[in-house]
Order: C-alpha cells, then structure tokens, then sequence
C-alpha cells in the first residue's frame, strides 16, 4: 500500500433496516438509511458527513465500525475488506478504528464508574499486565482529556456533559487508533463547553495524527474542523466538496436551503449566506423517499427529469463532486 | 527516578481517597433516599424484624424445645397468657415459639427458591433478549409454557407425585419461578442492547458474555431488586399454602402453613391456633411488599433524578 | 406585561440548599419579543417554571421575589386563580414536541381539551357546541399553516413529523388567545431546515397577534435572528441585557463576551479558547458576582458583593463591577 493510498474507501455502501409487523415478524417495508454512498478519508484528514435527521450520516459512521452489517457495498481500511474480519484481524482493526458517540448520557454506562469503562479497551484487548498497570493508563489517558484521576471512581450521574465526553474521547484513544468516528460529539453540550471539546479534538488529532470522520448537523462547526466535507439528503451523498469550496461556491439547492437556514449572530455571516431558499415541506421518511432526485419535492428548480431520474455524482469542478440535473446541465 | 516514584505514589493515594468518598457518598445517597420513603422504611424494619428473630430463634423464644418433638399434655390448648403470649397448640407446645420458628422456614423457602429461580431465570433472560432471533423464540416460548400453569396447582402436582417434603416444595416452585425473571430480564435486555454504551463495548470488541454481564446486568438490577423482593412476599405465601394443604412442610416441624391447617379444625373455639400464624404471615409479606413498593417507588424518583 | 424583581428560587435536596435564582430581574414589554439566553444549568427552565406556576413547592422554596403578570403576582395567587391564566393569559410552547403531547390521544382530542378548558374557566357559561370546538380547531391549525386539519385532527403524534407535532404545540399554545408566550427552545429538537421554518411562522404569528414573547434558548443565532432584546443568565444571574440589535457588536460582561467568542462561525475560522473552570454548584455557590472564579478581568469586590446592573447605553445593563462605582 503506498503513502498516498487514501486509509479508508467507503464503496456504494448500502445499508437497509427492516420494518417488521405481524407475529411472525414478516418485513413489510425497508428503513432505506444509507444508498449507494462511496468517498474516501486520506491518512490524518477530519472528513466531514453533514445531513439532517433521515439523511443516514450516523448510520454510515456505525456501518463503519462494524455495529451495522453493511447490506451492500465495501470498506476497505488500509487496502483490506473490513466487513468479512475475523478473529485477530477484527480486533486489529478495532484497534485502529474507534468511535465517540453523540450523548455522553447514554454513550456511558451509568452504572460502571468511569475506570470500568476506560478500562474496558485495556481488558478485552489484553494490553495491561495487571490492574496496577491498568490503573495507570486510565489516569494517563484522564490527563489525555484534561480530567484528575480523582474522576476515576466517578459515576457517569456525577459528571456534567462535557466531563463525560471527554470520557468518551478517553475510551476512544485507549487503543491508539488512527482513525476516530466522532458522531456529532458536541451537540449535546454547551456552546461553551463546546469550544473546548472541540479544541482539544484538535489537539489531539494534530499531535496523533489521527484521521476523523466529523458528523454533524452543524455547519458553522464542519467549517471549523472539516477539511472536505459531504453533504448527506435521504441516504445519499448529494455534494462533496473542499469545506472552503462548499461554503463559498454551494452548488447543489438543498445545500444552500441548509447553510440559509443556520441562524447566525453576526452580519458578517448574514451577508455570506446565500439567499433565503426555504423549502418548503417535511424530510420525507426514508422507509418511502421520492422517486429519481429525492429532494425534488421540495426544491425550487426542480425540472421533469428530477422526478424521474437520479442523477449522478459528477465531478463538475476539481475536487467538487454534486449531484443534481440543473447544476450538471447548465 | 524517585521522583517518578514518589509522584506515582501521591497518584496511588489520591487515587484510593477518591475511591474511598466515591464509595461513601454513593451509599450515601442510597440511604439518604431510603430513609426518606416512609414506605420503604416500614417495610424494611418489617422484614429486618423477622430476620433478626428467625435467625436469633433459640435465643429469643421462651420454649426453644418446643419446636421440635415435644408433648405436655398437661398443657394444651391453653389460651394466651403470659407464660404463653400466643397460646399453647394441640400437644402443648408453645404457639409463639413455634411461630417464630416457622418464620426461618419460611425465609428459607424464600431463600432457596429465588436462590435457584432468579439466577436461571436472569441467565435465560439475558441470553434471549440480546441474542433474539430463534434463540429467544425457544426461550420465550417456553416460558409462555410455564407461565400458562399456576405455580400453586403446578406445585401441587409436583409434590403429590412424590412423597411430599419441604424440600421438594421448594424445587417445585424453584422450577416455575425462573419464568417471571426471564421475561423481565428479557424484556430490559431487549432495550438496552441498542444502547450506545452496549455499541461502545461492541466497537471496543467486547465478547457477547462480558457485554452481557459488565453491560447489561447492572442496569437490570433495581428491577431486579424490586422484584425480588415483591416475589419474596408471593414464594413465602405459595409455600405455606403448600403447607396447609399438607405437602409441604410435615408435623412435627413448624411450619406456619401446617400450623394454620392443624388450628382450622378447631376454630372458632381455639382461635389462637390460626390467627396467630396466620398473622405472622400476613405480617411478613406485608413488610417484603411495603419494602418492594418502597423500593420501586425510590428508584423512580431516583430516574426523575432527584 | 411581564415583570420579574429580584425572584430568588432554592431547592433543599440531599447534600443542602441549592440556591439556584440568586435576585433575578427580567421584564417583557407588551408585544415585546425578548430572549433569555443561557447556557445548561444557569437557571432559565427553573425561572420559566416559576412564571408558569410550575414549580413544586416542596422541594422548591421561594425566599424573595415578586413575579406579575398583568399587574398581578403569580406568587401570590391562589391555586384557583393560578388555573385561570395558564393557558389563557400566559401560554408556553415546549422544547421537544414528542414529550409535550400525549402519544396515546389523538391531535384532535388534545386539542378540543384545551379549547373546552378554556371555556370552562372563562366562566362562560353555556357551553360551546361541538362544531363551534372543532371549527375552532380547524382554524387553529390552518393558522399554523398545517395541510389538511382534518386529517391531522384524527392523527395520532407519532404519526407525525417532528416540525409538524411543534406547529401542533404552536397552534394549542395560540388557541386561546394569550398575551403572553412563553417558547422554550422551540427549534433544538428539530432539523435545522425545519426549526427556520418553526421560528419564522413563530415570529410572523406573534407579530400580527401582537403577543409578549420570552424566548428561552442556549442558542445564540436564534436569539439574534428572533428577538428584539436579550437577557443573558449565568448560574442565576441575569449577567446582562441589551438590545439583540448590540449583541455581536458590543458585548460588555466577559461570560457574554466568552460565550460569542466560543460561538462557531458560519464563516469558518478558529473558535476561541472555550471559557476556563466549569459551571459552579449551587449549594456552595460563588459569592458575590457567581461568574468571578472564570473570568479574566476579576476584582477584589467581584467576590464581596453582587454586582447591580450599571447602564452602559440606552437599554444596555451590565451586572459587572468593571462598568460600575469601582470598576472603569
């Protein structure tokens, strides 16, 4: 594998959960989370997945890491399939890959205190001698995440949201991976706690040179983070782009629907954003989503063949993929 | 290279005060909300009460003989007096002492029963809630099976099969029992398995067994509490109803079961003979329900958190 | 319409007292649209709670302090009296909309409850015919912009979409006509497409009926985007107020001054260093000014007394000594 191979290919992943009813829990429908999705993260880059409820970001993230059986598709993680791992070379992988979860309330156990579930990672993979030794690398990776080993015998109930997810952010470096799936790691906190959190996610992906898959439905944070980022509607990519790019040249008219719709404090950001494009209506449920291009119902340009057809991702500038009938055909 | 030393000690120190005020103000806490609940508070002392006697039996009962063979048929059937609170029963034997012996067998029962029912019952509920698909097909299935048949008449059957001992009333019960954890067990399993800490210990790579048990079961564990105290109340009384209908336990044992079917017959002249034990039941499962109510009532609060 | 002076509101829990409203102050004018902004824990649910008639008094206390409504003091008002208003005067518009219906009624049985209990405290007399409900009703939820009423009137909540279950709350909260809303983050359960949609029917509403709002959010955007003027809480004190119309620009109080610092730019560029140290208990809270112990410019007094609000510029206080007797 040469330097410049990206670490992960994500190709046509297709993920679908069935709807079952019935007392012989036949499948009546299919949850369609994620459709046809492929992109790649190089070595040490924060990739950013920004989408609303229904768009699939987190399913992709889960998918990754091997909580989700993929129903199609591949991923490959340094040139290997990861989906048909077994044995020593899932644990390998999974020393590699690690998550942080959204809700620090419920991504911790509350009822193991603090150095259980840091010490988990260190158990189940065999990397301490003892439990002295143990000990020791929990306090180190506490000081990791800036917390005193006074939090070890703590209670997820006695910690505010920030501590626990920095926590979660411990649990996540114990096995030095190189790569980190944050899904949506902030939104349940303050903006202030905020900050720090995302501070020191970028501290420690500088000095680890880890590579991160950002999610989040926050596009002002995705712009602080994310290098390259992949706009998620209903199961699919719709646009891929440089973040820099995506913000200043948005192309496809669900992501200018999003970034008008952030609220913002500064006249500045008002001034940046493109012009109000409400659309109007409800996400459509991914069980039954619209035919061909399925924003269509909702945008405002759209044309015959956005109903019938789905359009492609297509390259229509370097490094900027979109995937809409009028933008490719203009 | 001392320094380090010395550092990683004052570390180790800190590290087991923290461990120490955790402990405490975890315990803390508990008790603090439990001596809050009136309800949990009476029944706690109910149940407490009767522990202490039935274990203290010898010491604090006046005729500690008395619960074994004994006949004084100078005095039988006397009614309460002084020298004998409750009585004394058809061969002369002193009714309270007899009483408070009854209660260890009735703990006993409680013990031995739930002892081998709850740990079964938690293993199959486990299993059948995290793994779903075929596996918790069979095991629910079956529990339906058991659950479909009434403890006391299955218990019944059992024990008539055989030559009835109290021992084999409790098996019998033990066999029916397990159902009720299962299904409960199964059931909090089911939604816990798609939290995000089970998902965490999954990507971790945690084997299905230690999810299970470091996951799962700790946060079955105040449903587990209530209901095994609640069942504590409900074994006590199927087991004394065995006894009265005479298969459970045999004269000349206490039993207050036994003791409750020996008095009916000479009711309503020789009260003493029912009411008393019949009291002392009532009064042991009232306490393990207040305790059980209190107990859930606590641990409601305690997820509005309070 | 509405003034709060110097409310102080505690609980008595395990470990002690948690004096959580240390003399708040706050009011909102008639038509007015004000934001009370905050962080988790500072305060404001506990302060909405509390003009609501919400709180339970065990294990509340409420030393000191005056809420009125109207002219009238909520805090003295009989339990009878208290039930006339809600949902009259004063109505409220919840953060998640999943929690605030009830899942096993459908939309039209709620509704017509808070229609039909309206009338029975108005002391109205006869009582309304069913049609007269249900016409009503329809109204409501055509106001909200919601497609077919009538179906929606038959649905159950989860039947549908989270925007859609809020415009629901919205039209149960306007149905009777208050003066005076109360939203508490009426947009973080929802997408962000769907809460912009959310705010502006809001907004648009209010405007015409020309409603008191008090909006309750951590989220600065939206109090920028939706309010005229803003109150800013820390750990049970307003820190300061201003017109929403000043916030980006002239911030005074360092929490509020941290706080935008620490607010991701929808222009990218890096975010500021967060606020050091971590929100303060309330049993063993800071004294003085309950910020001192994290902010960069603390004085002696700032742990000696409470700072009062100073008047900066015209409807601009600040509750800090640096802009007061002892300060600059």
């Amino acid at each position: 594998m040469r330097m410049s191979d990206p670490l992960l290919v994500i190709g046509d992943l297709v993920k679908r959960f069935p709807v079952r009813a019935g007392i012989f829990h036949r499948k009546v429908a299919e949850v369609k989370a994620v459709e046809m999705v492929s992109f790649d993260i190089r070595s040490g880059e924060i990739f950013g997945l920004v989408g609303e409820s229904g768009s699939g970001k987190s399913t992709v993230g889960k998918t990754l890491l091997g909580i989700y059986k993929p129903t199609k598709g591949s991923i490959r993680f340094k040139g290997r399939d990861v989906t048909t791992l077994i044995k020593e070379n899932l644990r390998f992988f999974k020393k590699e890959a690690q998550m942080v979860f959204q809700d620090p309330k419920s991504s911790l156990n509350p009822r193991r205190s603090i150095k259980s579930t840091l010490e988990e990672s260190l158990i189940v993979h065999k990397i301490a001698k003892n439990g002295r030794e143990r000990e020791k690398i929990v306090v180190d990776l506490l000081g990791m995440v800036e917390l005193s080993p006074s939090f070890m015998y703590k209670y997820p109930s006695m910690l505010s949201g920030g501590q626990r997810q920095r926590v979660a952010i411990a649990r996540a470096l114990a096995l030095n991976p190189s790569f980190i799936v944050l899904d949506e790691p902030t939104s349940a906190l303050d903006v202030s706690v905020q900050a720090k959190i995302i501070r020191l996610l970028q501290r420690l992906q500088a000095e680890r040179q880890m590579a991160y898959l950002f999610i989040s439905h926050d596009l002002s944070l995705m712009r602080t983070m994310a290098s390259r980022t992949a706009v998620m509607y209903l199961g699919r990519i719709y646009e891929l782009a440089p973040t820099e790019e995506l913000f200043t040249n948005p192309l496809y008219p669900y992501t200018k629907t999003l970034i008008s719709a952030v609220p913002v404090v500064s006249e500045e950001e008002r001034r940046m954003k493109p012009k109000k494009q409400s659309a109007g209506g409800e996400i459509p449920s991914p069980i039954n989503p619209p035919s061909g291009c399925t924003f269509h119902p909702r945008c405002s340009l759209a044309q015959r063949v956005c109903s019938q057809q789905l359009p492609e991702l297509v390259e229509v500038m370097p490094g900027h993929f979109v995937r809409c009938h009028v933008v490719t055909n203009a | 290279m001392e320094a380090d030393q010395r550092a990683l000690s004052s570390v180790g120190l800190e590290i087991t005060i923290t461990r120490w005020i955790a402990f405490k103000d975890r315990v803390g806490r508990g008790w603090y909300r439990f001596r809050r609940n009136p309800i949990s508070l009476a029944g706690g002392s109910m149940v407490l009460l009767v522990i202490l006697l039935a274990i203290l039996a010898p010491y604090v009962t006046p005729y500690p003989r008395h619960a074994g063979p004994f006949t004084d048929f100078s005095s039988i059937f006397q009614a309460p007096s002084r020298s004998h609170w409750f009585g004394t029963d058809e061969v002369g034997r002193d009714v309270f002492t007899r009483v408070i012996f009854g209660y260890r067998v009735s703990l006993m029962m409680a013990i031995v029963v739930l002892g081998i029912s709850v740990p079964f019952g938690v293993f199959l509920g486990l299993v059948a809630g995290y793994f779903g698909g075929w596996i918790e097909t069979v095991i629910m299935r079956m529990t339906d099976i058991f659950l479909a048949l009434p403890p006391l008449v299955m218990a019944l059957a059992i024990c008539s099969a055989f030559t009835p001992t109290i021992e084999k009333a409790m098996l019998a019960v033990a066999c029916i029992w397990w159902t009720w954890h299962c299904r409960l067990i199964a059931g909090i399993t089911r939604s816990l398995k798609t939290e995000e800490f089970v998902q965490a210990s999954q990507t971790i790579g945690s084997s299905h067994i230690r999810i299970l048990f470091k996951d799962i079961l700790p946060n079955c564990a105040s449903a587990m509490m209530v209901k095994i105290t609640l069942d504590a109340g409900f074994v006590i009384l199927v087991g004394a109803g065995l006894s009265f209908l005479g298969l459970g336990v045999q004269p000349p044992k206490p039993g207050l079961g036994t003791m409750i079917s020996y008095g009916a017959a000479h009711l309503p002249m020789k009260w003493w003979l029912t009411v008393f034990p019949s009291l002392a039941i009532f009064f042991l499962i009232l306490g393990f329900n207040l305790l059980g109510d209190g107990l859930r009532d606590m641990l409601d609060v305690e997820a509005e958190g309070i | 319409m509405l003034e709060i002076r110097d409310l102080c509101v505690y609980f008595r829990g395990y470990e002690g007292v948690s004096r959580v409203l240390d003399a708040v102050s706050l009011n909102v004018g008639r038509g007015e649209r004000v934001g009370l902004a905050g962080e988790t824990g500072c305060g404001k649910t506990v302060t909405m709670k509390t003009v609501m008639g919400l709180l339970k008094t065990p294990p509340a206390i409420i030393p000191h302090g005056e809420v009125i409504l109207d002219g009238q003091n909520i805090l003295e008002m009989s339990a009878k009296h208290l039930l006339q208003i809600k949902g009259m005067k004063i109505s409220m518009i919840f953060q998640d909309p999943m929690n605030a219906l009830n899942p096993v009624f459908t939309i039209g049985g709620q509704l017509y409850d808070v229609i039909r209990f309206a009338q029975s405290r108005s002391g109205n007399g006869r009582k309304r015919a069913r049609t007269e409900i249900h016409a009503r009703a329809i109204a409501a939820l055509e106001e909200v912009r919601l497609p077919d009423p009538e179906r929606i009137l038959n649905s159950y909540p989860l039947e549908l979409s989270g925007g859609m279950r809020q415009r629901v709350l919205i039209a149960m909260a306007l149905v009777n006509r208050p003066s005076f809303l109360i939203a508490d983050e009426p947009q973080t359960a929802l997408d962000v497409t769907i809460g912009a949609q959310i705010l502006g029917l809001l907004s648009e509403l209010v405007r015409t009926k020309g409603i008191s709002v008090l909006l309750i959010t951590h989220n600065l955007g939206v109090i920028q985007e939706t309010t005229e003027r803003i109150y800013i809480m820390y750990a049970g004190q307003i820190a300061e107020t201003m017109p929403t119309a000043l916030l980006f620009d002239n911030p005074k109080h360092p929490y509020s001054q941290g706080l935008l610092a620490s607010v991701p730019r929808l222009t990218g560029g890096e975010i500021a260093e967060g606020i050091r140290g971590t929100v303060p208990d309330y049993i063993a809270a800071p004294s003085g000014c309950r910020f001192h112990p994290r902010c960069d410019y603390v004085m002696p007094i700032c742990s000696q007394k409470k700072p009062p609000p100073f008047m900066v510029e015209l409807d601009h206080y600040v509750g800090c000594w640096l802009y007061g007797e002892d300060g600059g």
